[in-house]
Order: C-alpha cells, then sequence, then structure tokens
C-alpha cells in the first residue's frame, strides 16, 4: 500500500512537471516585495496614483473615504489634500475622460485599475512600470517588455527617464546561440533608479491594497478563528473520547 | 414546573406531528455501525457546507445585481462596502470548492466500501443526481460574477449543447436566451442558481438521507450489522436502546445511536474540516487561483478572450475526458458517459462482498488506479492543451472508463477473501 501512495505521488510530480515544461517559460517579473501594514509607503502611493495615473486609470469600486479612513488619513486632510475628482468624501475615485475619446486615443480605453493587482499580481505591476523602452515604430515611442505593443505611453518618463532594448546573442548550455534582450539603465529621469524603484513599490503596494482593501483585516481575523478553533478541536477530542468511553 | 410545561408542550405535538418519533427514528435511536472511520465524515461535511452555502448565498443575494451593467459592480460593492461582505463572498466561493473536495471524498469512500451494492443502489442514484445539480449549480453560480473566465467558460461549456445535430444551434440558443451569452443569460442562470436548483438539490439530500435510514449505514467492513431476528444470542446484541422500527425488524449488533456518538464525533469532524476550511478562505481565498480565477478580476468581454480558459477546478476530470476526444460531439458523449458510467456502478458491480478489505487484490489495483487517473484527469483540465497533456490525458481517460469495464469482468467469479460476520472495531 505504501509503496502504490509513493508511486502514485512520483507519477502525479513527473506529470505535473512534464505539463509545466510544456507549457513554455513565461516573462519573469521581479518581486515587489510591498508591505501592506505600512501606511506611509501607501500614502506616497495613493499620492503617486492620483498624480500620474488617476487621469486615464480610474478605481470605481473604490471611494475617497474608505481609502482614507484604512490608510489613516483624516477627512478633512483627504478632502483638501488627495480629493482631485468627486465632490463628496464618498465618491469613488473616478475619472471624467470619456471611454469612446480614449479608445480613439490609445487604441484601447484605459481599463479601471481597482483589481489590477488581483488580476496581475503585484510582481507583475512593479515590473511593468519598469520595463518601459524607446521603440520609435509606437505611437508613443515607447513599448513594454511585459506587455507587449502596450497603449499606454510611459507616464512616468519625467522620473525615470527611458531605457533602450539591447539585444545580444548569448551562447546557452545546449551550444546554441540565443537572443536575450535586456534594457539598459535609463537616462533622463529626475530620480535615480533606486529612488524610481522604491516609487513604483509604494505605487504597487497601493494598488495591491486597492485590490482588495479588507486583506489585511481578513488575516488579522483569520488567526483568531484559526486558533479558536484548534481549541474548540481539542474540546471536541475529549468530548467524543468522554462519550465514546462505554463503547466497546 | 418547567419540565412539565416542556412535556405537556411536546406531548401536544407529538399527538400532532410524530416529532419525538422523528427524532428517534432518524437521530437518538438510529442504529450506526459502530467501526466508522475517517472515510465516514464527508457526508456530514457535504451538508454542513450545502447549509453554509444556502445562509451566505441568501445574504449575498441581498446585495447582488442580477444584471450584465451591474453585477460585476455589486460583488465589489459587496466586497467592500457590505459588512463583512467579504466576508460573506470567500465563505461562499470557498465554499463551492469545498463541496466538490467533500463529495469527491465521499463518493471515494463509497466506492471502497461498495455503498452502493445492494441493497444502496437507489441511495447511490440519489447521490449521484445530487453531484449532477451541484454541478450545474456551481457552473451557473460561476456565471454571476460576470468576470471575464466567468463568461468565457460558460460560452465554452454552453458551446457543447452545439454538438448536438440538428437543434445544437438552437438549443444553445435557447439555453442563452440570447445570441450570445448576455444579461438575459445571467439573469435566468440566477433564478436557477438561488432558487431552482437549491431547492432540487435539498429535496435530492432530504431523499438522500431517507433511503440511506430505510436501509441503514454500511461500514468499512461492508459486514450487515442488522441480523435476522432471534439468530443473534442476547449477550451478542447490542446495548443500546434502538427505535422499533429497526429493533423490532432485526437484531442489532455492533452499533451505537447517531445520537449522541456520532453526532459528538461528526462535531469534532466538523471543527476540524472547520480548521482547514478558514484556512483557505482567511488566508488564501484565490485557492492560488484555483478557487478564483485571475481573469475574473476583469468584467465580462464577449471581445477579449482569457489567454487561457480554464474550467473550475472541480470541473477538470470531466472537462479532459471532453477534450481529448478530437471529435466536439463524440467528446461531449464522452465526457456525459463518464457521469453516466458512476451512476450504473450499482450493475457493473456484479460481487457480492462490499468492502475493499476482503476483495481481491485487483479490485485493490483497479480503485488505486481509478483515482489516480481520477486525479490526473481534474489537473490536465486545468493546463492548457499540449500534445504531451493530451496524451496523457487519454492514457487516464482509458483508466477512468476501465475501472467500470474491468469491474464488470472480475466481479462475477472474484477471489475475495472470506467476510467476517461481525465488523472489527
Amino acid at each position: 500500500m505504501k509503496k502504490l501512495i509513493l508511486a502514485f505521488t512520483l507519477s502525479v510530480a513527473a506529470l505535473l512537471s512534464a505539463t509545466a515544461l510544456a507549457a513554455g517559460p513565461s516573462i519573469p517579473l521581479d518581486k515587489a516585495n510591498n508591505d501592506l501594514s505600512d501606511k506611509e509607503s501607501l500614502k506616497k502611493g495613493f499620492k503617486t496614483y492620483l498624480n500620474y495615473c488617476l487621469g486615464c486609470h480610474q478605481l470605481q469600486y473604490q471611494r475617497y473615504n474608505r481609502t482614507f479612513a484604512d490608510l489613516g488619513i483624516d477627512d478633512a486632510d483627504g478632502v483638501e489634500n488627495y480629493m482631485y475628482t468627486g465632490d463628496k468624501v464618498g465618491d469613488h475615485i473616478t475619472n471624467n475622460m470619456s471611454k469612446k475619446d480614449a479608445a480613439k486615443w490609445f487604441g484601447t480605453a484605459p481599463p479601471d485599475l481597482t483589481l489590477e493587482a488581483r488580476l496581475r499580481s503585484p510582481d507583475w505591476i512593479y515590473t511593468y512600470l519598469r520595463s518601459f523602452y524607446i521603440d520609435e515604430s509606437r505611437p508613443f515611442g515607447v513599448n513594454n517588455t511585459v506587455f507587449k505593443d502596450v497603449g499606454m505611453p510611459h507616464v512616468l518618463q519625467g522620473l525615470q527617464g527611458v531605457s533602450t532594448l539591447e539585444v545580444s546573442e548569448v551562447r546557452g548550455e545546449d551550444g546554441k546561440m540565443h537572443k536575450v534582450s535586456t534594457l539598459s539603465p535609463a537616462m533622463g529621469g529626475s530620480l535615480t533608479t533606486e529612488e524610481y524603484d522604491v516609487v513604483i513599490r509604494d505605487l504597487t503596494n497601493f494598488l495591491e491594497y486597492v485590490g482588495e482593501p479588507n486583506k489585511l483585516e481578513r488575516k488579522n481575523i483569520g488567526y483568531w478563528v484559526l486558533v479558536f478553533l484548534f481549541f474548540f478541536f481539542i474540546l471536541t477530542y475529549f468530548l467524543k473520547k468522554e462519550f465514546w468511553k462505554d463503547v466497546h | 414546573m418547567l419540565m412539565k410545561l416542556f412535556t405537556d408542550l411536546m406531548g401536544w405535538v407529538d399527538q400532532r406531528l410524530p416529532v419525538t418519533d422523528a427524532w428517534n427514528k432518524h437521530v437518538a435511536q438510529y442504529p450506526a455501525p459502530k467501526n466508522f472511520n475517517i472515510w465516514y465524515v464527508f457526508g456530514i461535511l457535504a451538508s454542513i457546507v450545502l447549509v453554509n452555502q444556502i445562509l451566505t448565498g441568501i445574504w449575498l443575494t441581498m446585495n447582488y445585481e442580477p444584471s450584465g451593467a451591474g453585477a460585476f459592480a455589486s460583488v465589489e460593492y459587496i466586497m467592500r462596502d457590505v459588512d463583512y461582505g467579504w466576508l460573506l463572498r470567500y465563505m461562499h466561493s470557498t465554499g463551492a470548492s469545498a463541496f466538490f473536495v467533500v463529495i469527491y471524498l465521499h463518493m471515494m469512500r463509497g466506492l471502497m466500501y461498495g455503498s452502493y451494492q445492494k441493497p444502496r443502489e437507489l441511495l447511490w442514484i440519489f447521490g449521484m443526481l445530487i453531484f449532477l445539480v451541484l454541478m450545474a449549480e456551481a457552473f451557473m453560480g460561476y456565471l454571476l460574477p460576470w468576470g471575464n473566465m466567468s463568461y468565457w467558460g460558460a460560452q465554452v461549456i454552453i458551446s457543447l449543447f452545439g454538438a448536438i445535430p440538428i437543434i445544437g444551434d438552437d438549443l444553445t440558443q435557447w439555453i442563452r436566451g440570447d445570441y450570445v451569452i448576455s444579461g438575459a443569460t445571467l439573469n435566468r442562470f440566477f433564478a436557477l442558481h438561488v432558487i431552482a436548483l437549491p431547492l432540487v438539490i435539498v429535496i435530492l439530500v432530504f431523499l438522500h438521507i431517507l433511503a440511506l435510514h430505510e436501509v441503514g449505514s454500511n461500514n468499512p467492513d461492508g459486514v450487515n450489522i442488522k441480523k435476522p431476528k432471534g439468530s443473534v444470542k442476547p449477550e451478542d446484541l447490542s446495548k443500546f436502546t434502538f427505535h422499533k422500527q429497526y429493533s423490532g425488524k432485526y437484531d442489532i449488533v455492533d452499533a451505537v445511536p447517531f445520537h449522541p456518538y456520532y453526532t459528538v464525533k461528526d462535531l469534532m469532524a466538523i471543527v476540524g474540516f472547520l480548521f482547514f476550511f478558514c484556512w483557505v478562505m482567511f488566508f488564501a481565498p484565490e485557492g492560488g487561483g484555483y478557487f478564483m480565477e485571475a481573469p475574473n478580476f476583469t468584467p465580462a468581454n464577449g471581445l477579449k478572450t482569457p489567454e487561457h480558459i480554464a474550467p473550475v477546478w472541480y470541473f477538470g476530470p470531466f472537462y479532459t475526458i471532453l477534450r481529448v476526444v478530437p471529435d466536439k460531439l463524440l467528446g461531449a458523449v464522452a465526457m456525459f458517459g463518464a457521469i453516466v458510467m458512476l451512476f450504473l456502478l450499482p450493475w457493473f458491480d456484479r460481487g457480492t462482498v462490499r468492502s475493499v478489505r476482503f476483495r481481491s487484490k485487483w479490485h485493490l489495483i483497479n480503485l488505486i488506479q481509478f483515482a489516480i487517473c481520477f486525479i490526473i484527469l481534474g489537473i490536465l483540465g486545468t493546463m492548457p492543451a499540449t500534445p504531451i497533456a493530451n496524451l496523457i490525458g487519454v492514457i487516464a481517460s482509458f483508466g477512468y472508463f476501465g475501472f467500470f469495464v474491468a469491474l464488470w469482468f472480475y466481479s462475477k467469479n472474484e477471489n475475495t477473501k472470506p467476510v467476517p460476520e461481525r465488523v472489527s472495531y
């Protein structure tokens, strides 16, 4: 029986690796390593979002006051310094860009980003925003290694500057020549690479928060629930033992 | 004083509706074999999940908007603006996957210990009907968040009906209520998901339990605990009191009353199950992208197909069988055939020994290969189709159907071990 179970485990593992290989490689993503409990980072990310993203990308399912409350911004401060759109503090974070016009301008309307971090993962966002490069064949003069032929211009070029894509040939382990493309360090931005990475990490952090505002609360409650169930389980075990004593 | 009031009240009710009698017959004096092992907890766990789905479903319905324009936003409204709406939604979405986990294990138990064999065929059929309706229920529920995977998953499954000759196209249009999947489809799926199918499931579960109590529970030894009246020495009889419905007709051995013995044991199982359930729900509600698929975080879009359309994991085994058959119609036939085979299991098995413990080595091997093939089919169902995956899928499909065919052949004159008179405990 044990041998059969072992054989079963091995066969499933072999199968998984075989099919995973067949699926082919995907673009390697850099780790965002963002921290949802870091409110300062979230606030900075929120600010970056408002300044650079909201013009085109709405957060139509998220409200201003909810964001203020979760990020530790009081409403008066929020209305004063964080509300660029909307009338009331309970409004959703939206913009006034017409979808029809936007589709004409960019080829496709800029998507809502409320759930972007859940759709694509924080690491994807973190890598994507650091992967623009010059490509004169594109309408806005830039392309992206993570999202090929993306319709979005490099909005953060003023901060990062812009990279070029360098393709070189490298001899691989199999002895054949492989094309390897690397991004050159970005040039001409107001921030250093390290500073820019921090800005993007904060922005990614904010987008992960917006994707699921209850994430931290969920985990906090979760610990207590598991602790309770653990002790309750012990209790039910002894209850069962007590009752079953007289079954022979 | 208070006790007398209660007794009087129960007496009054009992004269009009046999509540106490029903309680005794089905709970407090129902003879359950004392040798149940861990495989016997999945029935009660399935009922717990069913209750969870119904209750959370009711509260979700209060804030959900069944329309093409409003569905997606209303789900995010529940996630953000409804107090503990996120918890309700995760309980419901995790519950859907948990339902299939416990149901598949429950079915495996039936397979291992021959719980489908005579006289439990009808019990098995009711169970299979529940499984079938549950799949429809889950499929329709999955459309409701109106995410892009909801949309395209439904598109793929509904288009299967298009493979039926002559009426196919009209049938798919009739199911959708439109030329494409639209708000009309969403609305009818909503109606079926929240009223029609749950009602059918609850009725079937009721019948499943009634049929179970009529024929009695099987056990890991597959040994009957109800012996002919008068055939058991008084000292061997179970010392507990059972309802006359059972003890009047049979001599009952090796049994305990369901309550309190199995209620306390099941309580332990429920708490243990909830531990894992809550672990997933609070710390990984997306289930690694298998319980909630990433493309579902963007609204349904008929013009934008997800890169890789995969059904939710619990449809995986049947989806793979569909996919490995090159012809669409034959694939659909094979897929439905896979479920029909399960329905007919009581008649594929011509043996009289129930439990795998006393059956031949061949039966053990056949069971294990069936379980392996089922899991492999499930894994493949969530992966993109590649030639190698396809090949493995074909082999596993043969294993799946082969289980039934082989069973039919060897079960007639199977080399079984002697079955003991009494259960081992």
